[in-house]
């Protein structure tokens, strides 16, 4: 789905469904230097299953236009702006990553248009690594190199793909080498300057769901686990052989979870 | 800058795309000789159906065993996915039959496979689609022969039979010029010696029957996607960015991204053309691979002391190798190949087909055989075998003479080699 908001053109991949007003509606959000693409399973699956589905690429990102929302309410507002556009009143929401602060400060800041929260490789504070940050600030692709390979388990780096003849590194480097020029920085940034973490999930009311991967080194599941004690009526799904890229290394396993509470 | 710390080259080749089987423990790979996989319920089978969750249907399209030789070949030519398929004829003919249909157009190196030759000149050109070949030494040949409906370039690393080396990045570039995917046949060099992704190239082709299987046991093909090619900005590709209405209107670059080319391939071509691997050809595969660097390493080193011996001795003409200084490609080599530049070349014996025919009439170890890339060394005639109906002229305009002997060196003791080929040359000169 393609929608114009002011001078951004949005682009948001629907399932390859038209809107139908009866069915609920789940609104997903990518990490750092990503797009839509991440989300194509559990996407299929919700738009296949009687629900609209808006994953949304966050200006700058994918097949949307900048210019580039710069921190994370930002960027929660403009999936508020896409979620208007795209006549979804209330939706449940799923974030990886960068964006799961996204999601997380889009529940606090307009708790009426959630109904409910996935957080997928989520941590608050989000650090970032000084030598990360400094590589993307230079647009070197030894930013992409880390965001690889620190995204997966050390033995999803070899592979064993539950999807069959995808190389699972292979395929997030290529899409991270397609991410437009600053956008890994202005992301990373957004995320490392991101401050009102907590008091965004002291303001969460709605059914909340952690996806956590005991192997993240990115966002370790103990951060994780110590936000879902703020969160009263949340709940943890951790996946003990997975790193940061949960969508890749255990596909069904983040499906099954998010049927749970989507 | 920081560098990342990963896994080589040699551990890929081991591991990739593998881990111990969940049920078993099985360490090595298991055969999952099936052609179907239960489901669990209804709804679980229409979601794997539908690519609503990550699994196995049909052994057609995907099966366990083949998808760790898949990984692992995506892995090793640094790609972002591959298919397993019957043959590398099978591969190169799925990679075409994805981009484009009747009323297209290739342009391919002249210097090629026969078999592909064969495919792209005669059989393809049946089914609506032409193709222009050109000199691999002259990348302006592929620019001047683009045609509007043009929608591939091609090429292999190493040219048959004259081993010219393709300039992969100069014709990448000629390609993208033109908003068009440089395709690359790498049977004979393998990722060990040459990955053509890393210069530019956006698909892969394997015959994995020949080096990266090493045994010569299997017949099998391995097709590779780079995902860097930007089909929805290049526009000439509709099975890749217009809805497919054989797939619920599947819009492949809008839903995989930069495995577009590789999933309409498997959810398209495997699933209709139907030319897949055996799971049990697969397991095979990967015991040769487990082992590529390390044969891979041994055939230079055994091919480059031929060649040597070769070039010095009194029996022969020429020889035709890259790394070889009156090579028209050493330099080209150096850059593309520094670890050499495979284990396939040719020379020209002095006394034409008659001696070329004694010669391989002499040898005991080199195997008389139709067929490269094996352990063993192997060796053929062109003039009196693979090209025997073609006379002098003909056979001159094919890059070959009647003298001109194949080599594809394995890895017996080195002393063996020299001993058997110096008894070919000397009854190849008794007259």
């Amino acid at each position: 789905m393609h929608f114009n908001i002011g001078e951004k053109h949005i682009f948001s991949y629907t399932g390859s469904r038209q809107h139908q007003e009866s069915f609920k509606s789940v609104v997903f959000v990518h990490g750092t230097g990503m797009d839509h693409t991440v989300w194509l399973l559990p996407a299929r699956f919700f738009a296949h299953h009687q629900y609209n589905v808006l994953a949304v690429d966050l200006p700058e990102h994918g097949q949307s236009s900048g210019p580039p929302a710069l921190t994370i309410e930002e960027m929660s507002d403009e999936v508020i702006f896409a979620m208007d556009a795209a006549r979804i009143e209330t939706a449940s929401l799923v974030g990886h990553s960068m964006g799961s602060l996204v999601t997380l400060a889009l529940a606090a800041r307009y708790p009426d248009r959630v109904r409910s929260l996935s957080l997928i490789g989520t941590a608050v504070p989000m650090a970032v690594h000084k030598s990360l940050l400094n590589n993307a600030a230079q647009n070197d692709h030894a930013a992409i190199d880390m965001l690889t390979y620190w995204g997966y388990s050390k033995a999803a780096q070899l592979g064993g793909n539950e999807n069959p003849g995808i190389w699972m590194v292979g395929a997030t480097m290529r899409l991270l080498e397609k991410a437009k020029t600053n956008v890994i920085y202005n992301d990373l940034r957004a995320c490392e300057q991101y401050t009102d973490g907590r008091n965004h999930a002291e303001k969460i009311q709605c059914p909340t769901l952690f996806i956590l991967g005991k192997k993240d080194i990115m966002t370790p599941s103990e951060i994780g686990k110590e936000m879902a004690q703020i969160i009263t009526n949340s709940r943890i799904e951790l996946l003990k052989g997975a790193g940061h890229s949960l969508m890749s290394e255990q596909p069904n396993d983040v499906l099954d979870a998010l049927i749970t509470i989507v | 800058m920081s560098k990342t710390k990963t896994f080589g080259f040699d551990t890929l080749t081991l591991h990739a795309g593998q881990r111990p089987d969940p049920t078993t423990g099985a360490r090595a790979t298991p055969i999952f000789q099936t052609a179907s996989f239960v489901f669990k319920d209804a709804e679980q089978a229409a979601s794997v159906f539908n690519v609503e969750r990550a699994g196995h249907v049909y052994s057609r399209i995907t099966n366990p065993t083949n998808a760790v030789l898949e990984e692992r070949i995506a892995a090793l030519e640094g790609g972002v996915g591959a298919i397993a398929t019957a043959s590398g004829q099978a591969a190169c003919h799925l990679a075409i039959a994805t981009l484009m249909g009747a009323g297209s157009h290739i342009v391919s190196s002249r210097s090629i496979y026969g078999g592909t030759h064969n495919l792209l000149e005669y059989t393809l050109r049946r089914f609506g689609i032409e193709t222009t070949f050109v000199d691999p030494r002259k990348p302006a040949e592929f620019c001047n022969a683009i045609r509007p409906e043009t929608k591939l370039l091609f090429g292999e690393t190493l040219g048959n039979p004259g081993l010219e080396i393709l300039n992969i990045p100069e014709i990448a570039n000629i390609a993208h010029e033109h908003y068009l995917p440089l395709m690359i046949d790498s049977t004979f060099t393998t990722p060990y010696l040459c990955r053509p992704f890393d210069h530019g190239a956006d698909i892969i082709f394997h015959s994995a029957t020949k080096f990266l299987s090493g045994h010569g046991v299997v017949i099998g093909g391995l097709l590779v996607d780079s995902g860097c090619f930007d089909w929805k900005a290049s526009g000439k590709f509709p099975t890749l960015t217009e809805p497919y209405a054989g797939f619920h209107d599947m819009n492949f670059a809008e839903e995989f991204g930069p495995a577009a080319f590789i999933s309409r391939a498997r959810r398209e071509g495997a699933r209709d053309f139907g030319a897949c691997m055996s799971p049990t050809t697969a397991f095979q595969v990967l015991q040769g691979m487990e082992t590529l660097p390390l044969r891979m390493r041994q055939h230079v080193a055994n091919t480059r002391k031929v060649v040597k011996f070769l070039s010095q001795h009194d029996g022969v003409e020429s020889v035709s190798y890259p790394e070889l200084n009156d090579h028209p490609d050493n330099n080209l080599a150096k850059k593309l190949m520094p670890n050499g530049c495979g284990a396939v070349f040719s020379f020209n014996i002095k006394g034409g087909r008659a001696a070329g025919q004694r010669f391989i009439e002499k040898v005991d170890l080199l195997s008389h055989l139709a067929n490269v890339g094996d352990a063993k060394s192997l060796v053929i005639h062109p003039a009196s075998t693979t090209h025997h109906r073609m006379d002098s002229k003909a056979l001159q305009a094919a890059g070959i003479s009647e003298g001109t002997i194949r080599l594809s060196i394995g890895l017996e003791d080195i002393d063996d080699l020299l001993q058997d080929i110096e008894k070919g040359l000397k009854a190849s000169q008794k007259t």
